[in-house]
């Protein structure tokens, strides 16, 4: 009973992880309707411009509103210059971009600041809380996580420009004919879900350390986190990332023999059984689609 | 219409394949070198999921411009060619034979990672080209008998495990073993190598066994486990950015067991600091190369001569990273070998120099660790010095051990 | 109306006066292929013969996507399975490597099959994940302890190259291009066929206008799972020649990254222009030596900028241009006045 209620917690504190890569996801969903397969590696190279300004000096809260805004602006200048010319390009081509920009970060990321592991600093200090199983930065994670989660859900439901955003995405065209600048839409989903991703990054690297490939697993699980919830909404993001980190873990150590080689094939299968179940997710709302 | 143009070109394909019947046959005992030159080829996973250890690499290459700069070895200047495989064997393959078959190289040198060298083994064998110095410790890798023109360098993985086996059955014979390991060769041979060394007692002792991939994002869960098995050992088989996550973990619950750490992992920069000097203290590990971090090295002849190599032909390299020290052991171990061959400087030539390494002093071993091969021991060393870290660094205690005993 | 059908290049077929120029094409193609190992070193031999084998599983995946519209991030577990069927024929079971085809081609039906039954629930995005997830999948799957004895877990296979039959004067590498080539051909011809028959349309008409074609009579559900089985025996084909040319399996060689550069070979090719395949398969295998050959640290930036170059000048891949070209050189020659 008390490895389970122990792995449970280890879950929370290791979906969290998944839960802020998640909501980076949604957003970009939220923004065009697609999810970017890149979003893990941005994430990854906005956390490595924190290190650098942590390593040049400047204090910790500093940097990370810098990398914040940088991020927010590399995102949007990302879109415009690389997304524009191609805009009326089919689907397929955009997620060939995708794919060229994941190289593109990864291969620049080693480059310019090698493949070895940095320790990444937690504003939320070391040590160990709840008898050890969650530190008090996985605490802090969460709660920053669940900040955010807040901040979204107010600004998509609450705000015109949130709700100018989901209409740019969900119908280009009418959108247009009400006077919403799609282009601009866009452009900003993709500065706030740079945004969201840096501050993910940020959380995450403390704890699984910083390095070019700290993400391309953690993306997956975020994936099977953001579809579990339900594409559409944030709450179910969080929740999704939470589930899959418990999920993860209980698999690993109650299914028997190969339990633990199977995590991550655990994760896809919630991926594909919650796709073909209900492919809108516990949370997300059901698109209807008119003959 | 398809099938006409098929047989039109199997006839043309017949009428000039007379011409290009020399094709498949071994490699020449002197591809690959001239009076001027010898060339070396190097494959190694500069992108991909093992990208870190092109650290090694780019070592490799310094040294073999220090070497050139020094006069070259046996008269001859090395061309040195690296390429990169992104730890996918089939990649691995595609650049083995373009080094053996395009670019003529005479032997390939430090190509790192178990698949990939079980992927180009056979290949190599068969163009009686030597794959010297294989950069990864699984043991199948030392067989003169199956693959005379394979050799590997460091301390295997099984061997190491042994050692490791043999101290805890001196020391601690009633310790109650919890094992994390990467689930790949690498893992599976240092448990096995754990699991020989204790030979019957090895169930008893061994209370958990926790497996993980490098594709989980942490091992918190699994170190949940091993503290939940009781044991009070800990034998922590992870590469470093693993491994440090563990030694972290394993101190975050309050978890208080002895330490055994791989020789794979045991970088002071790479690995006990991001983990947290603190929660490091105590840990046990085994070495073969000088630590860069160590004082006790400060005015050591060898280690003088490794901070010039840095400082003149790797300036950007990390002087923290055993990777560094590593590139620059092995490439001396080829250097000596090399020189060892100047009389016949063919590929047999230098597979039998190989071969014939007697009580080796290289400039980055520790007195009591040598290099040594035969015809039929293929595993250059086996020493290795079992350490202890005090939270500063590493300190050697015992003697020297060799794996080779307990081969 | 002709000159279109030209550039389009497997959809009805027109008058033949003007198949005959797309055929002239086809056959100078098939004829510089067949000669080339003539000239070349066994090295490049080899790398052709690679790109051969990426040719047909992206022709594979083409009839999935291109011709079905069914999104796949995920054939490089068909690739795996088909390479895995062939090793472990091979090597267990003592099968001569001719066989390990058709067997990689039924098993890899079978399981596209399988896999396409919840896949009908899925559409687009959600299509693309789940195959994304097999893909990532497949190499945990391959390294199951549970089947090792078979699998040789991480280790892999390795596997004896066979020699030319007959003793022909030919090396292994140039025996195993025409090899190859001729499996190639006739995959190739079987899809244009497919393409072209009343199946084919079928397939286009649910990629088009879903509901549509359901409301016409078609079995949607049948002919996608049908597409995915298909599509999967190619790709598995290919992964089983892969096996026999490489000479070694094991799950490292099967990660999402293969599946990845398919899916780019497939769009850099010409999503739904069948011989864009050719195009794809000769950028996968060549283009990341290019780029390494450029600078190797940055690598994969190169990599990347090169793949946004391409999407760029073709964004809808060399079919795209081709049709483009063809309908300039059309509307200059014809006599008939412009629409």
């Amino acid at each position: 009973m008390e490895i389970l209620i122990q792995q449970i917690v280890s879950g929370v504190a290791t979906g969290a992880i998944y839960a802020c890569m998640a909501l980076a996801i949604v957003m970009i969903y939220q923004a065009i309707h697609h999810l970017n397969f890149a979003q893990g590696e941005m994430a990854m190279f906005s956390t490595f411009v924190a290190w650098q300004l942590l390593a040049w000096g400047v204090p910790y809260w500093l940097a990370f509103v810098l990398t914040v805004t940088l991020s927010f602006a590399g995102g949007l200048i990302v879109e415009r210059l690389v997304f524009k010319p191609i805009e009326n390009a089919p689907v397929l081509s955009h997620v060939v971009i995708f794919i060229a920009l994941f190289a593109i970060f990864n291969s620049l990321a080693g480059f310019i600041w090698n493949f070895e592991i940095k320790p990444f600093p937690s504003p939320f200090g070391s040590g160990a809380l709840f008898g050890g199983l969650m530190s008090p930065h996985q605490a802090g994670m969460i709660a920053v996580t669940l900040v955010v989660l807040a901040l979204l859900y107010i600004f998509f439901r609450f705000t015109r420009i949130g709700l100018a955003m989901r209409a740019a995405a969900a119908n280009p065209e009418s959108a247009r004919l009400v006077g919403i600048r799609v282009g601009w839409m866009t452009a900003l989903g993709w500065g706030m879900a740079s945004a969201i991703g840096a501050v993910a990054g940020m959380m995450i690297a403390p704890v699984v350390f910083l390095e070019p490939n700290m993400m391309v697993s953690i993306l997956l699980y975020g994936f099977a986190g953001a579809v579990l919830g339900g594409l559409t909404s944030p709450v179910g993001a969080v929740i999704g990332g939470l589930a899959v980190g418990i999920i993860e873990n209980l698999a690993g150590t109650y299914i028997p023999v190969v339990g633990p080689e199977l995590k991550l094939p655990v994760a896809l299968f919630v991926i594909i059984a919650v796709l073909v179940v209900r492919p809108s997710g516990l949370l997300g709302r059901k698109t209807v689609q008119r003959v | 219409m398809r099938r006409i143009h098929s047989r039109l070109a199997i006839l043309g394909a017949l009428a000039a394949a007379t011409t290009l019947t020399v094709v498949a046959a071994s490699a020449d005992e002197t591809t690959g070198i001239t009076d001027k030159t010898i060339k070396i080829g190097n494959i190694m996973p500069y992108s991909g999921p093992a990208s870190a250890y092109s650290q090694i690499a780019k070592t490799d290459v310094a040294y073999m411009k220090m070497l050139n700069d020094n006069g070259g070895v046996c008269g001859r200047q090395i061309d040195f060619i690296s390429y990169d495989d992104g730890y996918s064997p089939p990649k691995a393959v595609e650049q083995a034979r373009k080094l053996v078959e395009s670019d003529q190289v005479a032997l390939i040198f430090n190509s790192l990672g178990t698949p990939s060298n079980s992927a180009i083994q056979k290949y190599m064998n068969a163009k009686k080209t030597p794959q010297l110095f294989v950069a990864t410790g699984a043991s199948k890798f030392g067989d003169p008998k199956n693959f005379p023109w394979t050799m590997g360098w460091q301390p295997d993985y099984v061997s190491e495990g042994k050692i490791y086996a043999r101290f805890l059955l001196k020391n601690m014979p009633d310790a109650k073993i919890g094992v994390l390991y990467q689930n790949d060769d690498y893992g599976k041979d240092y448990l096995n190598g754990l699991k020989t060394g204790l030979g019957d007692k090895a169930s008893s002792m061994i209370v958990a066994e926790q497996p993980y991939e490098t594709s989980d994002p942490t091992v918190d869960s699994q170190m949940v486990n091993l503290k939940g098995s009781g044991a009070n050992v800990f034998f922590n088989v992870a590469t470093p950015k693993f491994a440090a996550q563990a030694i972290k973990k394993a101190a975050e619950l309050g978890w208080k067991p002895t330490q055994l750490l791989n020789s794979v992992s045991n970088s002071v920069g790479a690995v006990l600091k991001p983990a947290g000097l603190e929660a490091s203290k105590g840990v046990i590990s085994a070495l073969y190369l000088k630590d860069s971090q160590d004082p006790q090295w400060k005015d050591d002849e060898g280690m003088k001569k490794w901070n010039a190599f840095m400082d003149k032909y790797y300036p950007d390299g990390d002087k923290n990273s055993s990777f560094t020290i590593y590139g620059y052991a092995v490439s001396q171990t080829l250097e000596k070998v090399l020189q060892g061959a100047c009389g016949d400087f063919t590929h047999s030539g230098i597979m039998k120099s190989a071969a014939n390494l007697k009580n080796v002093d290289l400039d980055l071993t520790p007195p009591g660790i040598q290099v040594n091969t035969s015809a039929t021991d293929f595993y250059p060393l086996q020493d290795m010095q079992l350490i202890k870290f005090d939270g500063k660094r590493w300190e050697a205690f015992g003697d020297v051990v060799s794996g080779a005993d307990t081969q | 109306m002709a000159i279109r059908e030209e550039g389009t290049a497997i959809t009805a077929k027109g008058p033949v006066s003007r198949l005959g120029a797309r055929n002239w094409a086809g056959i100078l193609v098939v004829l510089v292929l067949a000669a080339l190992p003539l000239f070349l070193t066994n090295f490049t031999v080899f790398q052709l013969t690679m790109m051969l084998i990426y040719v047909i599983a992206i022709l594979g995946l083409n009839l999935l996507t291109g011709i079905n519209g069914q999104f796949s991030l995920g054939h490089g577990a068909f690739y795996a399975i088909g390479a895995y069927t062939a090793a472990i024929l091979m090597e267990d079971a003592g099968l001569a490597y001719g066989w390990t085809l058709p067997a990689a081609g039924i098993i890899c039906f079978v399981s596209g099959f399988l896999f396409g039954l919840p896949a009908l629930r899925l559409e687009g995005i959600y299509l693309a994940l789940a195959t994304f997830g097999l893909a990532v999948a497949m190499p945990q799957f391959l390294k199951l302890s549970v089947i090792e004895p078979w699998t040789g877990g991480v280790q892999g296979i390795v596997i004896m190259k066979p020699d030319a039959p007959f003793g022909l004067p030919l090396s292994q590498d140039q025996w195993l291009y025409y090899f190859t080539l001729v499996v190639g051909l006739l995959l190739y011809w079987f899809a244009v066929n497919l393409v072209s028959s009343r199946s084919g349309r079928a397939l286009m008409a649910i990629r088009d206008n879903p509901l549509a074609a359901r409301a016409m009579g078609i079995n949607s559900a049948l002919y996608k799972s049908l597409a995915f089985g298909v599509s999967a025996a190619f790709t598995g084909i290919a992964g089983a020649l892969g096996a026999i040319v490489v000479q070694f399996v094991a799950p490292d060689s099967f990660t999402f990254f293969l599946s990845v550069a398919l899916f780019v070979g497939l769009v850099v090719g010409g999503v739904g222009w069948l011989p864009g395949a050719l195009v794809g398969g000769a950028f996968v295998v060549f283009v990341p030596n290019i780029a390494e050959h450029f600078n190797k640290a940055l690598a994969g930036a190169v990599y990347g900028v090169i793949l946004i170059l391409l999407i760029y000048l073709m964004p809808t891949g060399a079919g795209g241009l081709v049709r483009k070209v063809a309908d300039f050189i059309g509307r200059r020659f014809r006599s008939r006045p412009d629409r």
